[in-house]
């Protein structure tokens, strides 16, 4: 049975950063298993720019970050796999895997490193109802077919959702020849950055409709157009607000789901809110010596920030390996209050950590001049003002852990306080 | 006097902006809003002459793919970027192509090349 101290499932911008972290700090065998026919996972269709201006200080494209970090995977000499279907792991870290080279095949590792990203959510996870002709993709899926495969996907489009993946995409229809007739949004704001609502739909005279949604796709072999209508506060359609839309292509960016069915399996428990591993400060799901980053862990709005996170992860599993890591540790409870969706990591263990706790969350809608207080146990340890605040823009906050250390402390919260309302 | 609202693209945060024009004899531009330097240059471009970096693909042959990633590898004039779509609709490459290989120089007379954006 083949045998390694490291196995890194998953080949895409986590797995990636993990694995040559890993490799830095000390662990030689390595093994990265990648399901597509080459690593780089979703970046290799983002072919737009913005990535890597934290971590490169420059802005690259997908293709370009995605190199870079391949080219030092292939220096340092880490093995991978492609073409390879991770199928089950297992709690003593046991991992089976299929190609069509080796057949199955079963594999031992010391520690494992989820890094099997995200999935896109389709017409069925939002009951869109109406015929189910052609012309319906997730707006991923197109990007894949236009920019690897060279297919266009439609002449007219309509796209449901204001993610980045949607607006990104509006551009590049437009750009290709297609008529982008116009952006739906159920939420009272866009989920996007501001920059690319500017520069993908403003740029092509693209309209935005907020508070509105798809209640009807028409057409039988292919897509003939769509109805929008506005939705009330509780995202409800608006009876005689329905404006039909004649188009052959139907877009939807409507959220991403972490893809955790090898987590189960494993008996990794998820958060409900995230959607993936409950981790710890080291990036260490509940089962020890399984590890997990970037976007099976939560969906990251910035490539440099699962970098950054898989970094830790990358690094831990190193110190896992060679028994630096501490384990019997009183354990701190971080709890999302008030306005704030979920923080990563749920688990804290401070004898793990050097200088600062790092956290991560999502606030539930937008708020302007409004302050994130962090309490530990009820008392208050840091306030920080904040001008705005939006579910699309993922927060990072640093305490100093001289603020909670050796102070018995068992649960962190983090809410939401608005200014002199 | 000019006064122009705007949301700066230059980086993630995307600072709203606003540029005053002042026409006393010379033209004089006032940003406000921006949180770094890089804003007012932003800004300031934004009204006189907006630029953008354009990315696409083209044909490749004997490849891994069917496409190969290329964008330019500075701003262009916004004006002219369904021009340059045009042209680059009309290239075929031939693999291997390394990342940065310039596809076309000095595209549209911009001063600006379109390179691959990976090898391949």
């Amino acid at each position: 049975m083949l045998k390694y101290d490291i196995i890194v499932i998953g080949g895409g911008p986590a797995g990636l950063a993990a694995a040559i972290e890993a490799k830095k700090n000390g662990v030689d065998s390595i093994l990265v298993i990648e399901r597509d026919r080459e690593l780089g996972g979703i970046l290799q269709q983002c072919i737009h720019n913005g990535f890597g201006l934290h971590i490169f200080k420059e802005e690259l494209t997908g293709p370009e970050y995605a190199e870079r970090f391949i080219e030092e995977l292939k220096k340092l000499n880490i093995d991978y796999m492609l073409d390879t279907m991770v199928l089950d792991i297992t709690e003593d870290r046991y991992v089976s895997a299929v190609n069509t080279d080796k057949g199955f095949m079963t594999m031992k590792a010391e520690a494992v490193i989820l890094a099997m990203g995200c999935r896109e959510r389709t017409r069925g996870a939002i009951s869109i109802p109406g015929f189910r002709p052609a012309g319906v993709f997730t707006a991923g899926t197109a990007q894949r077919f236009i920019n690897m495969e060279g297919y266009m996907v439609g002449k007219e489009v309509v796209i449901l959702g204001s993610g980045d993946i949607g607006l990104i995409m509006a551009r590049r229809l437009a750009l290709e020849g297609a008529k982008v007739k116009v952006v739906a949004e159920i939420m009272p704001f866009s989920g996007g950055l501001n920059r690319n609502i500017v520069q993908c739909l403003d740029d092509f005279g693209i309209p935005l409709l907020l508070s509105h949604t798809v209640i009807d796709i028409k057409g039988k072999d292919r897509v003939e157009g769509v109805t929008i209508a506005k939705v009330d506060e509780n995202l409800r359609p608006i009876p005689g607000t329905e404006i039909d839309y004649s188009c052959d292509t139907l877009l939807l960016s409507v959220g991403l789901i972490p893809e955790n069915e090898l987590s189960k399996k494993a008996g990794i428990k998820l958060d409900s809110a995230t959607g993936g591993p409950i981790v710890n400060e080291s990036m260490e799901t509940n089962v020890p010596g399984v590890f997990a980053c970037g976007n099976v862990v939560h969906v990251h709005d910035l490539v440099d920030y699962v970098t950054e996170e898989s970094r830790r992860a990358g690094k831990n599993a190193a110190r896992f390996i060679k028994k630096e890591m501490a384990e019997d540790c009183k354990i701190i409870e971080t709890v999302p209050g008030n306005g704030i969706t979920y923080i990563v990591p749920q688990v804290i263990r401070t004898e793990n950590l050097q200088d600062t706790l790092d956290m991560f969350m999502r606030v539930n809608n937008v708020y302007n001049n409004s302050k994130l207080v962090i309490k530990a146990d009820g008392e208050t340890v840091k306030t920080i003002n904040k001008r705005h605040l939006a579910p699309g823009e993922m927060e990072r906050i640093k305490i100093d852990l001289n603020s909670i250390k050796n102070k018995a402390i068992s649960k962190i919260s983090v809410e939401i306080e608005k200014e002199g309302v | 006097m000019l006064k122009k609202e705007m949301t700066c693209i230059v980086c993630p945060i995307g600072c709203q902006l606003e540029v005053t024009v002042k026409s006393n004899g010379e033209l004089e531009y006032v940003v406000t809003g921006n949180k770094c330097k890089r804003g007012i240059d932003y800004a300031i471009n934004e009204i006189t002459n907006p630029t953008r970096v354009l990315t696409s693909t083209v044909k490749i042959k004997n490849a891994l793919l069917k496409r190969l990633p290329v964008r330019t590898n500075g701003a262009i004039p916004k004006v002219k970027i369904f021009e340059c779509m045009k042209i680059i609709n009309n290239v075929e490459v031939k693999s291997p192509i390394k990342c940065g290989e310039v596809i076309i120089k000095n595209i549209l007379e911009t001063g600006i090349d379109l390179v691959a954006s990976r090898s391949m």
